[in-house]
C-alpha cells in the first residue's frame, strides 16, 4: 500500500505539533520516523492509524482517502509503545482478538482463527506461551504478542510506536533482526517511530528525520551521514563539533583549521558554521594554532581527547590509539577534518543553505 | 579480653509501627469486634431450639423475605444505573459534570430519615409522583416497591463510587488497540472495558446489597411497617427490643449479620475470580 501524505498539520491547544508534513511511503517499504521527543513523529503515526485527526491536509492510502475512514475501517496493525495487551485474555485470545470481534458475516470460522493464531505463534516463536496471560510475560515476549495481534488481521499497513523503547539493549538487538525478518516474510508496508538512530538505520529502508513538527530530511543512513540537510540533522547524526568559520570561495577558514581535505562548496561568502565528527578530525602539530590539547583519556581502542579553543570552547576529538601519531598534553594542534558539513549563517543560521561536503 | 560482638539490631526504616498498629487494633476491637462478639454470645445464650423458633416464626420469615427481595430489586436497579452513571461521569465532558459528580454523594450525606420523609411525601397519594401513579393503579407507599425505592436511594453511590475510579484509570491504549483491530464500540465495551471493571463492579454491587439489607431509617417512613407485609427485618429486631425481648432482637440481628458475612465472602470470591489473570503482577 502506498501512503501519500500532503500538507498535514495538527495543533494541540494552539501548540503546533505538525507543521505541514509531505511524505510518500512506498509499497512494502520499511520506514523509520526518527526524531527527538516532541518532534511530532508519534502524532504523525497516530494520524495514519486513525487515533488522531489532523487539522488540515490529506492522507491517501492505495488511492483511498483515509481521513474519511475510522480507525476500525482502515485495517491497520498498530503496536503500542507499552504493548496495550488485553490483560484478562491469554496470549492466544489476544492474538485472535481482531478476528473474533468481526461481525458474524465477515468472521472466519473458529478452526480457521485457531489456525491463523497457531501460524503466528509459530512465526513469532512463542508457541509455548499461548495459554499465559500478559502479566506472566517478559517485555520482549509481550512485544512479540503485540506484533502477533497486529499481524493477525493481515493489516494493510503496520505501524509501530517506539517498538523497542521499553526493552534492554540485548533484547532490542535480537528483536530488531527478528522484526526485519518478519517484515520480509509479510511484505507489508511498515512505519515505525524511534528516537534511536542506530535502530532506525539498522531496520529501515529509508529514514525520515523529524524535528519540531517538520520533516527535515529523508534518506538512507549514508545520505543523512554524508550530506545532512541542515545543522539539526548534522548534530543529530553525531557531528557535534561546531566551529564558527568564515566562508570564502566555498571554503571554510578559521584559525587553526586546515580545511584542505574538504571539497570546495558553493556556499556564499560570509560567516558560517562547520559541523564535524569527533572521529574524523586529524591533529597536526602546529605551534601557531590556538587549539591546545587539555585532556587525554584512553578507552583501549580510542583516545578521547579534549582540545581547548581560542574562545575557551572545548571540543572532543577521538583518535585510534594504536594507529594515530602520538599526541602530548599542552601541545597545540591544527584541526584537519576529513568529513564535515558547512552551513552559511544567513537565514537565522538555520536550514537555509544545505551544502554537501565530504571527502 | 575478648571482644563481645554485640548483636546488630536492624532499625526499622519507618518508625512508629508498634504504636500505629496497636492503636488501629484497639480501635477496631472496641468499635467492631466487641459488639459483634457480644451479639454472637447473646445469640449463643438462646439455645438452638429457641433460636430456630424465633427466626422461623411466620412474622420473622415474612420480614426476611421482604428485606431480601426488596434489597435484590434495589441492587439490580443500582447495578444498571450505577454503571451508566459511572460511565457518563468518566467518559464525557459536559457542562455541569462536576455538579453531577458532587450530587452522587448526597445519599451518603443526607440523613436517611430525611430521605425517607421526602420519598414518602413524593410517592404518597397527593405527592408529585403519587398523583400520577395512584390513578394508574400503581401504589408505592406502604408496598414492597416503597421499600425497594428507599433502599435504592441510599445505596446509589456504592456502585458509582467503586466503578468510577477503575474506569478512570483504565489504560486508554487498550481501547485504541481494540479499535485498530476493528472492534465495534459495543464489542470494545463487552470484550475489553467490562472485563476490566468487573471486579470493582461486583464489589460495588455487593456492598450496595449489604447496605440495602441493613437500611432502616429511610424505609420505616415509606414502608408503613405492616407486619407480614411491609415490615423489614431490622425494624422487627427494633420492635423486639422495644418489647424488652432481647433474645428475639439478637436472633434476628444475628441472621442479618450472617447475611452480611455471606455477602462479604461472596464478594471476595467473585473479585478473586475476576482478577485471576493478574498472575505475576
Amino acid at each position: 500500500m502506498t501512503i501519500t501524505i500532503k500538507g498535514l498539520t495538527k495543533s494541540f491547544d494552539d501548540t503546533p505539533v505538525l507543521r505541514g508534513i509531505d511524505l510518500t511511503v512506498r509499497d512494502g517499504e520499511l520506514l523509520a520516523l526518527l526524531g527527538p521527543s516532541g518532534s511530532g513523529k508519534t502524532t504523525l503515526l497516530r494520524i495514519i492509524a486513525g487515533l488522531e485527526w489532523p487539522d488540515a491536509g490529506q492522507l491517501v492510502v492505495a488511492g483511498e482517502d483515509w481521513l474519511a475512514l475510522s480507525a476500525q475501517q482502515r485495517r491497520i496493525g498498530f503496536v503500542f509503545q507499552h504493548y496495550a495487551l488485553f490483560p484478562h485474555m491469554t496470549v492466544r485470545d489476544n492474538i485472535a482478538f481482531g478476528l473474533s470481534v468481526r461481525p458474524r458475516a465477515a468472521r472466519p470460522g473458529n478452526a480457521e482463527i485457531a489456525q491463523t493464531v497457531d501460524e503466528l505463534l509459530n512465526l513469532l516463536q512463542i508457541e509455548h506461551l499461548a495459554d499465559r496471560h500478559p502479566a506472566q510475560l517478559s517485555g520482549g515476549q509481550r512485544q512479540r504478542v503485540a506484533l502477533g495481534r497486529a499481524l493477525a488481521i493481515r493489516p494493510s499497513v503496520l505501524l509501530l510506536d517506539e517498538p523497542f523503547g521499553a526493552l534492554d539493549a540485548a533484547i532490542r538487538r535480537d528483536l530488531r533482526r527478528w522484526l526485519r525478518e518478519v517484515h520480509e516474510k509479510t511484505g507489508s508496508t511498515t512505519i515505525f517511530v524511534t528516537h534511536d538512530q542506530e535502530e532506525a538505520f539498522e531496520l529501515a529502508d529509508r529514514v525520515v528525520v523529524m524535528g519540531d513538527g517538520e520533516i527535515l530530511q529523508i534518506g538512507t543512513a549514508d545520505d543523512l551521514y554524508d550530506a545532512p540537510a541542515c545543522p539539526f540533522v548534522a548534530r543529530f547524526m553525531g557531528a557535534v563539533v561546531e566551529l564558527p568559520v568564515n566562508i570564502s570561495d566555498g571554503r571554510a577558514t578559521a584559525r587553526g583549521l586546515d580545511a584542505s581535505a574538504l571539497p570546495v562548496t558553493s556556499a556564499p561568502d560570509g560567516p558560517g558554521r562547520l559541523f564535524l565528527r569527533p572521529d574524523s578530525i586529524a591533529l597536526i602539530p602546529d605551534p601557531a594554532s590556538p587549539w591546545q590539547l587539555s585532556r587525554k583519556i584512553s578507552t583501549g581502542a580510542d583516545l578521547r581527547l579534549t582540545l581547548l579553543g581560542p574562545e575557551g570552547q572545548e571540543i572532543p576529538v577521538d583518535l585510534p590509539r594504536r594507529s594515530a601519531p602520538p599526541v602530548e598534553i599542552s601541545q597545540t594542534y591544527r584541526l584537519r577534518p576529513s568529513v564535515g558539513a558547512l552551513f552559511s549563517d544567513d537565514a537565522a543560521g538555520a536550514a537555509a543553505t544545505p551544502i554537501r561536503l565530504s571527502a | 579480653m575478648t571482644e563481645t560482638a554485640a548483636p546488630i539490631r536492624a532499625k526499622r526504616v519507618l518508625p512508629g509501627f508498634t504504636l500505629s498498629l496497636g492503636t488501629t487494633l484497639l480501635y477496631l476491637t472496641v468499635i467492631v469486634l466487641i459488639p459483634v462478639a457480644a451479639l454472637i454470645l447473646k445469640g449463643a445464650e438462646i439455645g438452638p431450639a429457641r433460636f430456630w423458633s424465633i427466626i422461623s416464626a411466620p412474622r420473622a420469615i415474612a420480614a426476611f423475605q421482604l428485606t431480601l427481595i426488596a434489597a435484590l430489586i434495589a441492587t439490580l436497579i443500582n447495578a444498571a444505573y450505577g454503571l451508566l452513571m459511572a460511565w457518563v461521569l468518566t467518559r464525557y465532558e459536559f457542562p455541569g459534570r462536576r455538579l453531577l459528580d458532587a450530587l452522587m454523594d448526597v445519599p451518603f450525606a443526607l440523613p436517611t430519615a430525611v430521605a425517607g420523609l421526602s420519598l414518602t411525601a413524593l410517592f404518597s397519594g397527593n405527592g408529585w409522583f403519587g398523583q400520577v401513579l395512584e390513578p394508574a393503579g400503581i401504589s408505592i407507599v406502604y408496598t414492597i416497591w416503597g421499600v425497594a425505592i428507599a433502599m435504592t436511594f441510599t445505596s446509589i453511590p456504592f456502585v458509582v463510587r467503586t466503578v468510577q475510579p477503575v474506569l478512570e484509570d483504565l489504560d486508554p491504549s487498550l481501547e485504541q488497540a481494540a479499535r485498530t483491530l476493528g472492534a465495534s464500540e459495543g464489542k470494545i465495551f463487552t470484550r475489553v472495558v467490562f472485563p476490566q471493571i468487573l471486579p470493582a463492579y461486583l464489589a460495588g454491587c455487593t456492598i450496595a446489597l449489604a447496605r440495602s439489607l441493613g437500611e432502616f431509617g429511610a424505609i420505616v417512613f415509606i414502608a408503613g411497617n405492616l407486619p407480614f407485609k411491609t415490615e423489614i427485618a431490622a425494624l422487627l429486631a427494633f420492635i423486639r427490643l422495644e418489647e424488652y425481648d432481647y433474645q428475639g432482637a439478637s436472633a434476628i440481628a444475628l441472621v442479618l449479620l450472617f447475611f452480611a458475612l455471606v455477602l462479604l465472602v461472596i464478594s471476595n470470591r467473585l473479585q478473586a475470580w475476576a482478577m485471576r489473570y493478574r498472575g505475576a503482577e
